[in-house]
């Protein structure tokens, strides 16, 4: 199909760019514009910022205190990423696989908690984990069942079960972005391996492969840059989470945009949480641009 | 959906294996009991959501006398509503432009046009914070206006994803309708209004409640635009779990969860189950 | 005889509530080209499917090579598939995937890139070996599939839909081919097609298929030329089928009085009862059509039927010249119409038939078929 060049559709053009132009310009790239120049800024007085051009806010950012909870940022979302994905991927198949009458159904299961709020959700899952809530309860009961078939044969009890705590610690915060990005891993999943010719499956089965083999060897190369898709809408909100490691997690579990947010709530850094926000993003334009990387080079093998 | 199979499986029915089903259900518990338990415990007759004490109404009550909460949501409610309606007409704009015409500078538009997307909410609200203080945006403004700024904030995220869901479904117009209905006399706007807007109908359904959904669910870049006369309804559950954990939450949350499954029903009556998870 | 290499038994498939292969019995003999052949939806693939492993039965039995297959995966099947959209490995040089199954059963690298090779020759595709599919065209991508099934040495090769992807040309170019390869590597070919000139031009059998159910078993020329019921005679060739009643009925004779078509006389007898409904079948080809009153002379000259037998006079109503033949629908005294073919023996002819001309028409005593069903 070909495009409409601008020059001969003046008008048309104008009337329908406008305003989506406009408004990205104004309320998008101005600010982001303002955020990067302050982080070349200093703060000169309680409310007052000057841009001096200095690098000492990079420089800041790159101390083993800031750069530690960096990394620790990105292992948190990359495990959180690799469970959705080990998680997620046998739902994926399941919805790909399940019968017309149920796949819409199921589809919509996943989808649903995605649309509730993120706060409901995280604030449920808090009650569920909290010290005397169901998750330890249940814990408590499996644990005293191990305890009477113990006595049962005869061995020495368990000692009682105390309460463990779930919450507000690294493993809490690692439960807590998988429950809210979960979602967001099986959807392109399953649009991958909804695309995936299915004879190629009967092919591979039929060629003698099990259904582990014709896994590894036909379904996830093919579904690839559905798998790569869904680790890059999992890990890049999952690398920036604010509000799970805030509520659920403890002193020693906050992320990077825990740090970037205290610069301008608490400590009233502007120009150093400016810095940091722009690592984050620049971590996130690699991570775009390994991607690209990789799927243009799927798209230069095929050719 | 009988959870063991009664009749041998066949090579390809995956979803009749019987591990599978068990994992897909215990996904399902994993993701709905929380939601569950919550919802049940908002009618439970003690302060604290550990044991059964029978049924009650009066955290529900409690949570409608409470103003700020009722305000927390009205607040919450209008902006989605307002963010929703721009953000389908500046989406559906943008993604009318990037599917029609070919303009310098094309790529890069694309491109920046995405970034909302992609850049982490804490980066978006750090930036509409530092942008509404340098500009002084006028705050104690009369509701609703006094929401301006944390509108515009929802607005600037959302219409990106309209523009992607619209752009994508008009990549399947075909454009001999178009010259068709020009062939039968139809005038620019005669065409844009029978023939393209119908198509695009589905996409601007779906982009709609996507927006909706962004907003009312936004907390982040809220938390950074938001002052103490303007709290929504995250923001508002935000500090009372946050200070202190009362059943109210419970009961607002429940609302909450069954305004986004009315919301649900409502889209599925539009579309049908089907259309529906194709959209997706 | 040959050892029947597949034996369905009493097989059923229901979805659901429908049948999609209804009581289903018949053998494959070893080497033979095995043709199912039926219209969209009569369950032909779904017994393909059923042989190769990827549906199950509801109830009945497979054996393949006399092994029971219930509980066989299609994994460990000694049969081997070649699917209607090919589903070659878009990620996989043709070598690769040529190879996929041997390196699955274990086979080392020499041997596995010599029979790779081999087969690639065997379907004229040597020097192919690192192309990758979306390199080739659709016929190139059906060799790749078939070399893929070839190259495991199965008992049995089934083939879905093969050509119905191809155009018209290629696709009776395959047709050959295909017969040819199954001569000469000695393989029971199965193939699934729903194209009467396809499954006539490769097949040593044909079960031909209706609402699940095997509405006739025979070699092409049977089935052209006998067809059993009025589904088989119109499915396979052009028909013209007429409602009657049984009048005679013996060891080397029988009579048919059609309402539409007139009486109608054959050699031999058809062991109907007497007065029963029937019908009968007769192709446009074996029709011979003149100019009337010349009729006599050429049925005098025939003399196999009985005075007022055999005959029909009638208006030609509609013509397609098809180059090879032309097509005249004609309609009767009776009011029915009828098809009659003639081939085009000399270029353009001035004397020939045209719109409105009025015609007689007369067939030989062994030509009709009685149908009973």
């Amino acid at each position: 199909m070909a495009l409409q060049d601008w020059r001969l559709h003046k008008r048309p053009f104008a009337a329908i760019a406008g305003a989506p132009i406009l408004w990205l310009v104004l309320f998008f790239v101005v600010p982001m514009g303002i955020v990067w120049l302050y982080s070349f800024g200093q703060n000169v007085g309680p409310a007052d910022i000057a841009i001096t051009g200095t690098l000492d806010n990079y420089k800041r950012a790159t101390e083993w205190l800031y750069l530690s909870i960096f990394f620790k940022s990105l292992a948190v979302a990359a495990l959180v990423t690799l469970i959705c994905l080990v998680v997620g991927f046998p739902v994926a198949m399941a919805i790909t696989f399940a019968s017309e009458k149920w796949r819409p159904w199921l589809l919509l299961g996943i989808m649903l908690p995605f649309w509730t709020n993120l706060l409901v959700r995280t604030y449920a899952l808090m009650t569920v984990m909290g010290g005397n809530g169901y998750a330890n309860r249940g814990l408590g009961a499996l644990w005293n069942g191990a305890s009477w078939l113990k006595t049962l044969v005869g061995l020495q009890p368990l000692e009682a079960w105390t309460p463990v705590q779930l919450l507000y610690n690294n493993f809490a915060v690692v439960v807590g972005l998988v429950y809210v990005h979960l979602p967001f891993m099986v959807l392109p999943l399953y649009s991958a391996l909804d695309r995936l010719d299915r004879s190629l499956i009967e092919a591979s089965l039929d060629l003698g492969a099990g259904h582990l083999r014709t896994l590894t060897r036909i379904v996830m190369p093919l579904a690839a840059p559905g798998i790569a898709a869904g680790v890059m809408i999992t890990l890049i909100p999952a690398l920036g989470a604010y509000l799970t490691p805030d509520l659920m997690g403890g002193t020693d579990s906050q992320m990077i945009a825990n740090v970037i947010e205290r610069q301008f709530k608490r400590a009233n850094d502007w120009p150093f949480g400016a810095a940091l926000s722009f690592l984050l993003i620049y971590a996130m334009f690699i991570l775009v641009a390994l991607q690209s990387l990789r799927s243009g080079r799927t798209a230069k093998e095929a050719r | 959906m009988a959870l063991f199979a009664r009749r041998a499986v066949a090579p390809l029915e995956y979803t009749r294996k019987t591990w599978m089903r068990l994992w897909v259900l215990g996904v399902m518990a994993f993701l709905y009991a929380p939601l569950l338990v919550l919802m049940a415990f908002s009618f439970n007759d003690s302060k604290r959501n550990v044991v059964w004490k029978g049924f009650t109404l009066k955290y529900y009550v409690k949570a409608l006398a409470n103003d700020s909460l009722v305000e927390a949501l009205v607040n919450s409610l209008t902006i989605a509503l307002l963010a929703t309606v721009i953000s389908v007409v500046l989406g559906a704009l943008a993604g009318l432009m990037l599917w029609r015409f070919r303009f310098p500078l094309k790529g890069t538009v694309e491109g920046v046009m995405a970034l909302p997307i992609i850049v982490p909410e804490i980066c978006m609200g750090v930036a509409m914070l530092i942008f509404f203080a340098k500009v002084q945006w006028p705050t104690g403004l009369p509701w609703p206006l006094n929401l301006s700024a944390i509108t515009i904030a929802h607005i600037t995220f959302c219409f990106p994803f309209v523009a992607m869901v619209v752009r994508s479904r008009m990549a399947s117009f075909n454009r001999e309708q178009e010259e068709a209905a020009k062939d039968l006399g139809a005038s620019e706007w005669q065409t844009f209004r029978d023939i393209l807007l119908p198509h695009m109908r589905p996409s601007l359904v779906a982009g709609a409640l996507l927006a909706f959904t962004l907003s009312l669910d936004d907390f982040v870049i809220t938390f950074f635009t938001s002052g103490p006369d303007t709290v929504t309804f995250p923001i508002k559950v935000y500090s009372m779990v946050r200070f202190s954990v009362t059943p109210e939450v419970n009961a607002a949350s429940t609302i909450l969860i069954i305004l986004t499954v009315a919301l649900t029903a409502v889209a599925l009556k539009l579309q049908g189950v089907k259309a529906f998870a194709e959209a997706h | 005889m040959p050892e029947p290499i597949i034996q369905i038994r009493n097989v059923t498939k229901r979805f659901g509530k429908v049948a999609a292969v209804d009581d289903v019995s018949l053998d494959i003999l070893a080497g033979e080209f095995f043709v199912l052949l039926g219209p969209s939806g009569c369950g032909k693939t779904t017994l393909l499917r059923m042989i190769a492993g990827f549906e199950l039965p509801t109830t009945g039995q497979i054996l393949i090579d006399g092994q029971d297959m219930a509980g066989i995966p299609p994994n460990r099947r000694p049969v081997n598939m070649v699917f209607q959209s090919y589903a070659v490995f878009p990620h996989m040089s043709v070598a690769d995937n040529v190879g996929y199954g041997l390196k699955i059963a274990g086979v080392g690298r020499a041997e596995r890139d010599e029979r790779v090779r081999e087969a690639l020759q065997l379907v004229s595709l040597a020097g192919f070996e690192d192309r990758k599919p979306d390199q080739m065209s659709g016929g190139q991508r059906q060799r790749v599939a078939l070399a893929r099934s070839l190259v495991m040495r199965p008992k049995v090769l089934l083939l879905d839909e093969p050509l119905s992807a191809l155009d018209a040309k290629l696709r009776s170019q395959m047709q050959l081919e295909l017969a040819e390869l199954q001569d000469e590597v000695g393989i029971t070919f199965v193939t699934v097609t729903h194209d009467q000139d396809e499954a006539l031009s490769m097949a040593c059998r044909i079960a031909v298929m209706n609402k699940g159910e095997v509405a006739q078993l025979a070699t092409p020329s049977d089935l052209y030329e006998f067809p059993a019921n009025r589904f088989v005679a119109d499915f396979v060739g052009s028909v013209n089928i007429f409602e009657g009643k049984l009048t005679l009925d013996e060891a080397d004779r029988a009579a048919v009085d059609c309402p539409g078509l007139g009486k109608v006389y054959l050699n031999h007898g058809v062991t109907g009862p007497h007065g029963a409904d029937v019908w009968v079948a007769l192709r446009p080809e074996k029709i011979y059509l003149h100019v009337p009153g010349e009729g006599k002379a050429i049925r005098a000259a025939a003399q196999d039927a009985p005075e007022d037998h055999n005959l029909a006079r009638g208006v030609i109503k509609g013509m397609s010249y098809l180059g090879d033949i032309t097509l005249y629908e004609i309609k009767l005294e009776s009011g029915a119409m009828i098809r009659v073919s003639r081939p085009n023996l000399s270029r353009r002819d001035q004397e020939d038939f045209t719109w409105d001309d009025k015609v007689s028409m007369h067939w030989r005593a062994d030509s009709p078929v009685v149908l009973l069903g």
